[in-house]
This record gives structure tokens, C-alpha cells and sequence, in this order.
């Protein structure tokens, strides 16, 4: 089946860049009977297409929603700037790619919070929609709003556009979302009995129904219900069964390129390491795993409904993935034979992974990647990461062995205790890896003559749901001062014309902080920079940090108190009212031992007693079993 | 058969799916025959490609019911993946069962019309391109006052225009605008009333490609009118190739897939 019609006209589509972008139409997309269908779900990512056609989990949901009887989930992303100007002048509604149908006629539209910056897009899509940008200025006409994803961890910069949030994991609660609105519908309860009705599902959170009181200096007093019988805390949605979950095995192939064009593999969720500045390795625990054999199947499968030519594993940690030999074993065999390419991210360096990466990779072309993440031992002690200096050069030395030339490594400044002898540390690693390569590799062997080796820093931007949350970020200026220090600290090693030094603008990972660990008040915000014209925020390009200074400012508001501020070990935060497993108590007590550089072990090694054992799933449970025998 | 055959691939692109580019039909391609369980040869080398080769690229907008491609495949596993327990290895692959499974990967808007086994000296789809027919209207609303006249009006212009010697037209380019007589790639022109539409058979080989709305631009510009903006629908009918009959050397112009034969 397909859909003859399409929202724009040919004058449209022969002015805009790529309109591939917006006729659907590609391979595996799904399309229903109009007439076979009670609910319609609109599932967005709010960027351009080929950033949001390449992430796993909207094809998760957009898989299962689909193998639902009566719901059609179809997708949309963000119009790029010369179609959106288009859409603005001519009121054409923004639309679902499948259908071709407007968006408003819907009744759901989800959007995927994956990033800070996309907020602004947020409102892009409504606007374009021709939905009220505000929740409680919506009507039974309008779709339910939900948000889910990562960012919905802190969802209260945004709680005033949305109708509800979805706290955790897709695969689990929304077939009850979708029935009790059926249940609401034929019972004619209305867009705000239907709120308070899901407002009582375990992870969903209804923001309208909830109230913050501050005290006078910013700070939170209170964050309450306001009507009975809904939940206080909201626990987020884990799916205990990681093997059995819905996995998408025809996935959307698109036309144009896109950022991943390839089948993706999800080979574990969560990360055992606990590295204290990322998020993911704490919203996503415990660690569950996805059987090998399951895995093969998948891999198969997928290769044969898509055609790709490539594969990737996804996965925060791959080298933590306890069948990892056998399945890279199996995927070089079968991928072999049948001409595609596997690329494989975030591996450990080491003997085994440089022996798998040389059967898969022309060497002479791809680098060795490295996240060392700070500088110096000390600091990354700090941070709880677990990659000793003697690690790096041990795998930096046999990658020289083996034909490599070139070195990435990824670093962070800014992370709480730096000192300049931390961020000295990291032009002296450079240095001495350099120096490896020299020692490991006799001149007439050199191939390109020296080794080339790639720093990159990014600016440290504290998380909810982190032991960093208590971390106060540096200004700009101190990132600036960072970042020069660091280059100086380069251009003074011996090796340094073999280093070249890339760092982030600070700018953007400045508001990427007031908005991470921001509050409801910030809404106000977003819009009016929205109203200014700001969006595409995450697109250096098209980030107008000036508005936002100015916008924060007009609203009586501070970047340094949700910045550079010192908070309280007692301070209640605006995500508290969230219960992702991992509980406060455990992040307080890895923050402190942070401070005194202590290092905590990894879930396999030693229980921290970090709380997501409540799930009763995963690592968490393996390990308990295997204490009991 | 010998280790490696070479497959002419007819297929139409209708729809929607006009707004694909050609190097994103390449790409769907590389995967649809990838679907289709079609064991395509591959180069060798450190980042090997499938061996495929397209006729003519068709310009974005444009629908096409002539597109050609071909693909080199390896034979002895092309018996074995359609093996079934009612018919087993060894057996010939037939066309139409090639014809089916490509469709089966396809989408609605590119249909496969016929696969066809070429001779091993055929030239490859690209290089052996010659011409290209197509069918032209214009949109609604923009129909130039030319063609808003009656028949004999419009076939006497087209008759006009083909009478002369030479037709310059200015065309513009990566290096700037430079003139070329498009009188020798004019084939065929004609218009059918009936239809409302032109239909012309043009040079559509690598060294003289002509357009179709340069043709219409110039029998325009020849009555002091122009064409608006994205004022024409173009179907492109068919692409051809040049043969030579032996003996006496006259060049015709066959459809591709009349090289190749069908299995």
C-alpha cells in the first residue's frame, strides 16, 4: 500500500533541499487502513530527519506501536529552515510522513527528549502543528502531547508544554496509556479525565497536576500533587525482560543518507561502570543483557529486511558484554559472507578488541578511540573512571604493533576539583603516547612518517540523576580559560607536532546546563527565545546565545544560580520527585567520595548498593543468584 | 552460463518517489537487490562495491516508465537461494522469477518490468545510452499562450522549428553559460492534441544530453514567450540504445532491454 498524495506541492517540493525528507514512501515504513485504525500516534524526534531517522529507540517504539491492533504510529521530525519558513507563510500544517496527514488530526504526538538543546524545536513542532504551544491551553481537539527519553528525567523546564511524560522505558506501559484512552474516549471523559486517569499509571507524569513552591532565594520549598490519588514520587518504567522486549526487525530504511545507515543491534541496556558524570550509566540501570542466540537471530533478520550493508552494536559499554567474543565471532562469519561491514563503538582497547577491529576494519584508515575523560590518575579517580594511564599505553602500544597510526581521545574540562595539574595531564598523555609510537615503531616502518593524534574536550555539564548533580559548572569564562590553558599545555610537549587539539564552544554547554538542571520557571524562557526565533539550538550554526542571555535575564532569572551555584547536600532538586532506582542517598555518598578521590567499583565486581536492584532485573539479580548457590 | 552474468534491470519510477535523486536510487537499489536474496558480484579490494552501472540519470521530479540499470551476479549461489523442496540445485534462474523478488523488495513507486541476461560484449547501461523519449505537459495554469492555441497552430510551430538548420540555445553550466545547437538531438517532436502533450525522442548519450525543457525553451523563446516555473511534468517513456546493423551500417535506436534476452 502506499499514499499517492502528498502534503506539499510540486513547487514546494522542487524548491526545498533533500525533499526525500518529507514524502515517507521509504522501505519497511508502515501503512494502514484509515478505516482499521482507532488511534493515531504521531512519534517525532525533534530535529531534521536524518539525525532523528537514525535513533533505535523511536524505531523500538514505532515497531511496536504498529504490532498493536487498531493504533497506526507513524513519524515525524523537524522541517528543516527553508521548509519551515514555507509552512510559516503558507499555514500548511505540519504532517506525519505515512499518512501525509496533519499532525493535529492525531491522537498522540510523542516527542523523543534526547537533548537539552532540541527544546526549542519542542515548540517548532507544535507551533508548525498548529497545536497551542501551552498544555493547558489545549483542547479536545488537540493530541495529547507526551514526552519521554532521557530528558524527561528533568522534565520540568518543559512541563508546561507537554501534556504528560512518559518516566523510563517505551516498551512497558504504553499499551495501558493507549486502552485507558479508549476506555476514556468511549466514555466521553474528556481530555482532563483522561489526564487524570493515566496521572495514576505508574510512570506517567502528569506535570499540570503537580505544583512547586520556592523559597525566596530560587531554591525549591515543596513539589506536590494537587489533586488525591495520584502518586507523589514517580518511579520510572524499566522492562525486566530485555530478551523477550519488542525489538524492531524491519526497520524504516531510508533513502537519503542518514546519520546511522545501518541495522543497529542493542546488545545490553544500562552500564555496569558508573562513571560519575554520566547520566545514562545511572538512568539506565540495572544492566540487562540481551542473549547471544536472540542476538544472532536479530542480526540475520534485520540484515535481510533492510538490505544494509553494515552493522553496529549499540550499547553504552560493549566490551561489558559478557558474550561478546562469541558474538563478534559469529557476526565476522556470517557478516563476511555476505558483504557487510561491522563497526563496533566504544570497545575497550586491548588485545582482543585490536585483533577483532583488524579483522573488520582496514587499519591503515580507522584510529583508535580512547575516553580517559580527565587528564590525570587523581582526576579520574575523581570521576570513577576506570582506565589507568598504564591501560592506555599498553593498548596504544600493541595498536602501533598492529599498523595503527592514529589516536582519538576524548577528554572533559571542568569536572569538579580540577586543577591546572589535571589538565596538564592531558597534554602530557598525548605526549607520551606519541612517544609510544615513536618507541614501539622503527622509522623505515612508519607509514605516513609520524603518528597522529586527536584531543578533543567537551565542556562538563552536570546531570540530574548523577553524583555530579551537586557540582557547580564553570562560567564560560573558566571553560575558555580551560581550553587555553590545555592547548598551551600541548604546544609545550615535545611530541606536540603530532597533537592536534579540537575543544567545544562553551557557549551552548553553558545553557545546556541552566536547562539540564533547570526548573519549571524556565519554561517561560524557552518560549520567548522560541518567539524570537531561536530553534535548531543544538545546531552551532543557528545558536543565538546572545537571545537566551537576554531572554533569561527579561524573566527575572539566573544563569549562575542554575550554573555555577553551590548546592546543598539537602537542597531538593526539581527531578527529585522521580524515582529512577538509583536513589539520592547513593548518589550523596558517591559525590562525597568523589571529593576525597575515592573510586567505587563496578556493578560486577562489588553491589554499591545503588538501589535499582529494586527492578529485580539484571546484574543486579544475577549476582544475588549467584551469591545464594 | 559462466561464473559471472551480466542482468539488464528495467524498471519504472512513478509517483512520490520522483522526488528520490538519482544517487539515493542508486543506494535503494544497492539494498533492494540485497533483499531480493540476488547474489550480486562484488569488486574486490579493501572497501568492495556492488557491480552496478545506471543508463541515464533521471533529474529529480521527473516519473519514468524506461529506466534502465545493470548488475553482475554471481551464478552458482543464485541457484541454491531459490532452491525449495519442491525444486532443487542445479536449475536456471528465470527472469521472472527475478523480476518478482525484486518487486517483493521494492517499494510501490519503482516497479521492475522485465530482467533480461546480456551478451558479454554488451556495453555497460551507462556508456550505452543513445536516446531518451518523452512525454511533456504542462500544469495546470501554466500552459504558454503558444500551446493554449489550436492544434495546427502548435504542430505548424513544431513543424518550424524542426525545419531549422540550427538551434542555439544558451545553456548554463558549472563554468558559466555557454551555447549549443540542440537541432542535431532533436530525434522526434511532435505534439498530440489529444494527449496535450509534446512527445520527443532526444540525444540522451553522455556527450550530447539534451533536456526536455531546453527544447521547450527554445521553440518558446522562437515566438517571444517563456516557460514559468516548474511549469512542466515530464515522463521520460523509454531509453534507448544504438545499434548497427551489419552490413549496412544505418544507426537504429532500440530500447536497452532489446540487447539482453530473457532466461
Amino acid at each position: 500500500m502506499t499514499t499517492e498524495h502528498l502534503a506539499l506541492s510540486d513547487d514546494i517540493l522542487m524548491k526545498i533541499e533533500k525533499p526525500a525528507r518529507y514524502i515517507g514512501q521509504e522501505y519497511n515504513a508502515v501503512i494502514k487502513g484509515k478505516d482499521e485504525v482507532d488511534v493515531r500516534f504521531a512519534m517525532c524526534f525533534p530535529d531534521v530527519y536524518e539525525i532523528g531517522m537514525s535513533h533505535l529507540g523511536i524505531q523500538i517504539l514505532y515497531d511496536m506501536f504498529n504490532h498493536m491492533e487498531g493504533v497506526w504510529c507513524e513519524r515525524v521530525y523537524s522541517p528543516w529552515l527553508d521548509l519551515d519558513a514555507i509552512l510559516r507563510k503558507e499555514h500548511i500544517p505540519l504532517f506525519a510522513l505515512e499518512s501525509q496527514d496533519p499532525i493535529k488530526e492525531f491522537d498522540f504526538l510523542g516527542i523523543t527528549l534526547q537533548y537539552e538543546m532540541c527544546y526549542t524545536n519542542i515548540l517548532q513542532i507544535l507551533d508548525l502543528s498548529q497545536i497551542p504551544l501551552l498544555g493547558r491551553e489545549r483542547t479536545e481537539e488537540d493530541p495529547i502531547v507526551i514526552g519521554g527519553g532521557p530528558c524527561a528525567y528533568n522534565p520540568e523546564p518543559i512541563a508546561d508544554f507537554f501534556d504528560l511524560f512518559y518516566i523510563g522505558e517505551g516498551e512497558t506501559r504504553y499499551r495501558d496509556l493507549i486502552e485507558l484512552y479508549r476506555k476514556c474516549r468511549e466514555e466521553g471523559a474528556g481530555r482532563k479525565g483522561f489526564l487524570l486517569r493515566a496521572a495514576q499509571l505508574p510512570g506517567i507524569y502528569v506535570p499540570s497536576l503537580y505544583e512547586t513552591v520556592y523559597h525566596e532565594d530560587g531554591t525549591i520549598a515543596s513539589f506536590q500533587p494537587v489533586v488525591e490519588n495520584i502518586p507523589a514520587r514517580i518511579r520510572k518504567e524499566v522492562e525486566t525482560e530485555l530478551t523477550d522486549a519488542c525489538y524492531p526487525l524491519k526497520p524504516v530504511v531510508p533513502y537519503i543518507k542518514v546519520t546511522q545507515d545501518r541495522v543497529v543491534l542493542e546488545i545490553q541496556r544500562g552500564c555496569i561502570r558508573g562513571c560519575r558524570f554520566c547520566q545514562a550509566g545511572q538512568i539506565y540501570r540495572p544492566v540487562r543483557e540481551r542473549d547471544l542466540e536472540r542476538l544472532e537471530e536479530h542480526a540475520l533478520e534485520m540484515l535481510k529486511n533492510t538490505g544494509h550493508e553494515e552493522l553496529t552494536l549499540s550499547s553504552l559499554s560493549s566490551s561489558d558484554y559478557s558474550r561478546l567474543p562469541e558474538l563478534i565471532d559469529y557476526l565476522i562469519r556470517e557478516c563476511g559472507q555476505r558483504h557487510v561491514n561491522i563497526s563496533l563503538p566504544s570497545l575497550r582497547i586491548d588485545a582482543f578488541s585490536l585483533n577483532v577491529m583488524s579483522k573488520v576494519q582496514d587499519v591503515r584508515k580507522s584510529s583508535l578511540t580512547f575516553a580517559p575523560e580527565a587528564g590525570s590518575q587523581r582526576l579520574r579517580d575523581v570521576i570513577n573512571k576506570g582506565l589507568t594511564e598504564e591501560d592506555i599505553l599498553r593498548g596504544a602500544h600493541l595498536a602501533f604493533e598492529g599498523g595503527w597510526t592514529r589516536v582519538k581521545l576524548y577528554f572533559m574540562l571542568g569536572q569538579p576539583t580540577e586543577t591546572e595539574e589535571d589538565i596538564r595531564g592531558i597534554a602530557e598523555l598525548c605526549n607520551k603516547i606519541a612517544a609510544e609510537f615513536y618507541e614501539t615503531v622503527p622509522k623505515e616502518k612508519r607509514v605516513n612518517g609520524r603518528v597522529q593524534i586527536v584531543a578533543s574536550t567537551s565542556f562538563f555539564v552536570p546531570k540530574p540523576f548523577t553524583p555530579f548533580q551537586w557540582a557547580p559548572q564553570c562560567s564560560k569564562e573558566e571553560f575558555l580559560e580551560k581550553a587555553y590553558f590545555t592547548r598551551r599545555s600541548i604546544a609545550e610537549q615535545l611530541n606536540q607536532k603530532s597533537i592536534k587539539y579540537n575543544w567545544h564552544e562553551a557557549d551552548a554547554s553553558v545553557m545546556e546546563g541552566v536547562l539540564a538542571r533547570g526548573d519549571r520557571r524556565l519554561g517561560e524562557v524557552i518560549l520567548k527565545v522560541y518567539q524570537k526565533g531561536c530553534f535548531y539550538d543544538a545546531w552551532s550554526e543557528y545558536y543565538k546565545h546572545d537571545i537566551w542571555l537576554e531572554t533569561i535575564r527579561e524573566c527575572g532569572l539566573s544563569v549562575d544560580f542554575y550554573t555555577t551555584r553551590e548546592r546543598s547536600l539537602d537542597e531538593i532538586f526539581p527531578w527529585d520527585f522521580i524515582d529512577a532506582g538509583v536513589s539520592k542517598e547513593f548518589l550523596r555518598r558517591e559525590w562525597l567520595k568523589a571529593q576525597e578521590g575515592k573510586t567505587s567499583e563496578n556493578c560486577r565486581v562489588k553491589c554499591q548498593g545503588c538501589g535499582a536492584a529494586v527492578f529485580g532485573a539484571g546484574i543486579c539479580f544475577a549476582e544475588r543468584s549467584q551469591r545464594d548457590e | 552460463m559462466s561464473d559471472h552474468t551480466r542482468l539488464r534491470i528495467k524498471f519504472q519510477k512513478t509517483g512520490p518517489i520522483r522526488y528520490i535523486g538519482h544517487l539515493d536510487v542508486m543506494r535503494f537499489f544497492q539494498k533492494c537487490v540485497r533483499r531480493a536474496g540476488i547474489d550480486i558480484s562484488y569488486t574486490g579490494g579493501f572497501s568492495p562495491h556492488q557491480i552496478m552501472s545506471f543508463a541515464a540519470p533521471l533529474g529529480v521530479g521527473l516519473e519514468s516508465l524506461g529506466e534502465y540499470m545493470d548488475i553482475e551476479v554471481n551464478d552458482r549461489l543464485e541457484a541454491e537461494e531459490v532452491s525449495t523442496p519442491e525444486k532443487k540445485p542445479p536449475f536456471r534462474i528465470h527472469s521472472e522469477i527475478l523480476v518478482q523478488r525484486l518487486n517483493e523488495a521494492s517499494v510501490p513507486g519503482i516497479r521492475i518490468v522485465s530482467v533480461k541476461k546480456l551478451p558479454e560484449d554488451a556495453e555497460n547501461a551507462m556508456a550505452s545510452v543513445a536516446a531518451a523519449e518523452y512525454q511533456v505537459t504542462f500544469r495546470e495554469g501554466r500552459v504558454p499562450l503558444l500551446f493554449q492555441g489550436d492544434a495546427d497552430t502548435i504542430q505548424s510551430a513544431v513543424r518550424d522549428f524542426l525545419a531549422l538548420l540550427a538551434i542555439p540555445y544558451l545553456k548554463e553550466g558549472k563554468k558559466g553559460t555557454r551555447e549549443i545547437d540542440l537541432r542535431p538531438g532533436i530525434y522526434r517532436l511532435s505534439w498530440e492534441p489529444e494527449k496535450s502533450a509534446l512527445f520527443m525522442l532526444l540525444d540522451a548519450s553522455s556527450a550530447g544530453n539534451i533536456k526536455p525543457g531546453q527544447v521547450v525553451e527554445a521553440l518558446l523563446d522562437r515566438h517571444g514567450q517563456s516557460l514559468a516555473e516548474n511549469a512542466l511534468k515530464i515522463l521520460r517513456l523509454e531509453t534507448y540504445t544504438a545499434v548497427e546493423p551489419e552490413g549496412k551500417g544505418e544507426r537504429k535506436l532500440i530500447p536497452m532491454d532489446e540487447v539482453g534476452e530473457s532466461f
